[in-house]
């Protein structure tokens, strides 16, 4: 196995290829400065549905806390850019917001990470609610209720196409590796994956701590993209918006959160002159896939580079027989 | 020199005591048998000795390094670190995962790959990675599943579900093994064939291995040793002659004066 073979270098054009196409688009005027905010949406929602894909996919912890860990990355990036408006307070906002995050979620994670199913959903739900009152209330530094504004833009919309990359990057660096298999073990079989020596609390805070640094990752490009932030924005409804990108592309798929992302951005746009009938056609979307393939738009496949060259390889030997 | 000390080993689920005072021993390199009429708390002593329940009372200490270390108290995991594998009565396989992953999953703890070397795939990454492969797929070799590496192992037929289970059990590099009923469900054909493959594991990997089974015929051959529990309490210890012939065993599976 090597570090430069086809897999990588296929999954390398495909992301340099997207980038052209929406590079071109974008200077060509196909997608205006409206539609722009809709593809950074899309960028922003890949990120975070990617990591809590991480969480409740591969680990199987069933967390409803991300906009918690969202709203740190935010807030701290939001802070820090306010005071050192450049590409370095930018980075530097984005490192203290994900180094941050882990903190919080490695020590919200210890104990409730020994709860299973539905007490560690209403457990991390609890968490985000607490970080988003501490933020309401913490009136000098995050500006209360009102949120903070002016918040220089500084992540164009380049700056969050490489971010999201990076992240698929890292999770699927992630869950293919030594580590990541022992962490899909726990899903699989908590008391199996013990008895083979998994640490399987560890495992599981590893990965917790990983989506939350995702999280974190996406609050902070939000905030730098937006400019303004309020506390709202990070409601449990934010967590839920992530969730169903999570499984209307397929738990424990990380194509399938990408592929979501797209289609309920793509989605959203179209529905925008039906007014109120949106959210009702939206809704039934969901319901619809969830009737006709309940484990998601690709389940738990991935859609991979390997898998496209074995198709076509296979195509290309029945034509020459 | 024993590898395994079971002392006054008692737990009570309640008023219930699944297990009470017992004794036990394993010594380096042998094949010990562990038989009982269903319900006589064959699993729930497997159950205490990795880790999975804690005993009311009693001791359990282990040979590491030439050092004895009480188990009790320890995670599971630990003590699969320590050098315990084991199976399960039913089943259970990492079923959505292929072949592979699954021995692969067992070789984790003892590979020491960091999350962090992961996630930055450095160099040595694809060294621990590609020499982890390589070893379990040997390891599957002498199970002869190495050509269904890429299965999924829901997808294996009963038989070789039960085989999977033992090499991921190997996998974690086991100095004892306890085999939890591996000849449940299958027909005397198979069984013969396991029954020789256990025999080669103990030899092959220089093992200790515990055995839970049913199936006389293979107890009676292949252990060295047997220990008999009926309702939580051992009743016989002894060679293979020697359990045959012991009436309170006899009493105990056929009934009787």
């Amino acid at each position: 196995m090597k570090l430069i073979n086809k897999t990588t270098i296929g999954w390398l054009v495909v992301a340099i290829a997207g980038f052209l196409v929406l590079q071109l688009a974008v200077t060509t005027g196909i997608i205006s400065a409206y539609y722009e905010i809709t593809l950074v949406t899309i960028l922003i929602n890949i990120i975070l549905a990617v990591g809590l894909n991480l969480i409740i996919g591969f680990s199987g912890q069933f967390s409803l806390g991300h906009a918690g860990f969202m709203a740190i990355g935010a807030y701290t990036a939001g802070i820090i850019t306010k005071y050192f408006p450049t590409y370095t307070g930018l980075f530097l906002g984005i490192l203290a917001g994900v180094i941050l995050t882990s903190i919080v979620a490695l020590i919200v994670g210890i104990p409730t990470l020994r709860l299973k199913g539905d007490y560690l959903a209403i457990a991390t739900l609890g968490v985000a609610e607490i970080i988003r009152i501490v933020i309401v209330n913490m009136q000098s530094v995050t500006n209360g209720a009102a949120g903070l504004s002016g918040i220089p833009y500084l992540s164009k919309w380049p700056l969050i196409y490489v971010f999201t990359v990076l992240t698929i990057l890292l999770v699927a660096n992630y869950t293919q590796s030594s580590p990541g298999r022992a962490t899909i073990a726990i899903r699989e079989d908590e008391i199996a994956a013990e008895s083979m020596g998994v640490n399987t609390t560890k495992y599981k805070t590893i990965a917790f701590i990983l989506g939350a640094a995702t999280a974190a990752i996406g609050g902070a490009l939000h905030a730098s993209y937006f400019s303004v932030i309020r506390p709202g924005d990070f409601t449990f409804n934010k967590s839920v918006d992530v969730l169903i990108i999570v499984v209307f592309g397929g738990i424990g798929s990380i194509t399938g959160s990408v592929v979501a992302a797209i289609l309920l951005g793509f989605l959203n746009v179209f529905l925008q002159p039906f007014g109120a009938l949106r959210m009702i056609i939206y809704a039934l979307a969901l319901i619809g896939i969830m009737i006709f393939k309940p484990s998601g738009l690709l389940g738990n496949k991935e859609f991979t580079v390997s898998g496209l060259l074995r198709l076509f390889n296979r195509k290309s030997a029945q034509g020459e027989g | 020199m024993s590898l395994l000390e079971v002392k006054k080993l008692t737990k009570n689920f309640g008023g219930l005591s699944a297990i009470s005072n017992v004794h036990l021993e394993l010594k380096e390199n042998e094949l010990v048998g562990l038989i009982g009429p269903n319900g006589a708390g064959k699993t729930t002593l497997f159950n205490l000795l990795t880790g999975v329940y804690q005993p009311t009372e009693g001791s359990i200490e282990i040979e590491t390094n030439g050092q004895r270390e009480s188990v009790i108290g320890k995670k599971t995991y630990t003590i699969t670190d320590m050098g315990f594998g084991r199976t399960f009565q039913n089943i259970r396989l990492f079923k959505n995962l292929t072949v592979l992953d699954n021995v692969l999953i067992a070789m984790h703890s003892k590979s020491k790959v960091g999350t962090l070397k992961s996630v930055l795939r450095l160099p040595s990454y694809y060294a621990s990675e590609s020499k982890m492969k390589k070893e379990a797929i040997e390891l599957l070799k002498i199970f002869s599943l190495e050509n269904k590496v890429d299965e999924l192992a829901k997808n294996l037929p009963y038989g070789e579900q039960r085989r999977l289970e033992i090499v991921r059990a190997l996998a974690t590099k086991p100095k004892v093994l306890f085999l939890d009923e591996p000849a449940a469900g299958m027909n005397p054909q198979e069984t013969a064939d396991l029954t020789a493959l256990i025999r080669q594991i103990q030899k092959d990997f220089k093992i200790t291995i515990l055995l839970i089974e049913h199936d006389m015929s293979l107890v009676m051959n292949v252990c060295e040793r047997i220990y008999v529990l009926e309702y939580g309490r051992m009743i016989a210890h002894g060679t293979p002659e020697e359990i045959k012939g012991n009436k309170q065993v006899i009493k105990a599976y056929l009934g009787g004066e």
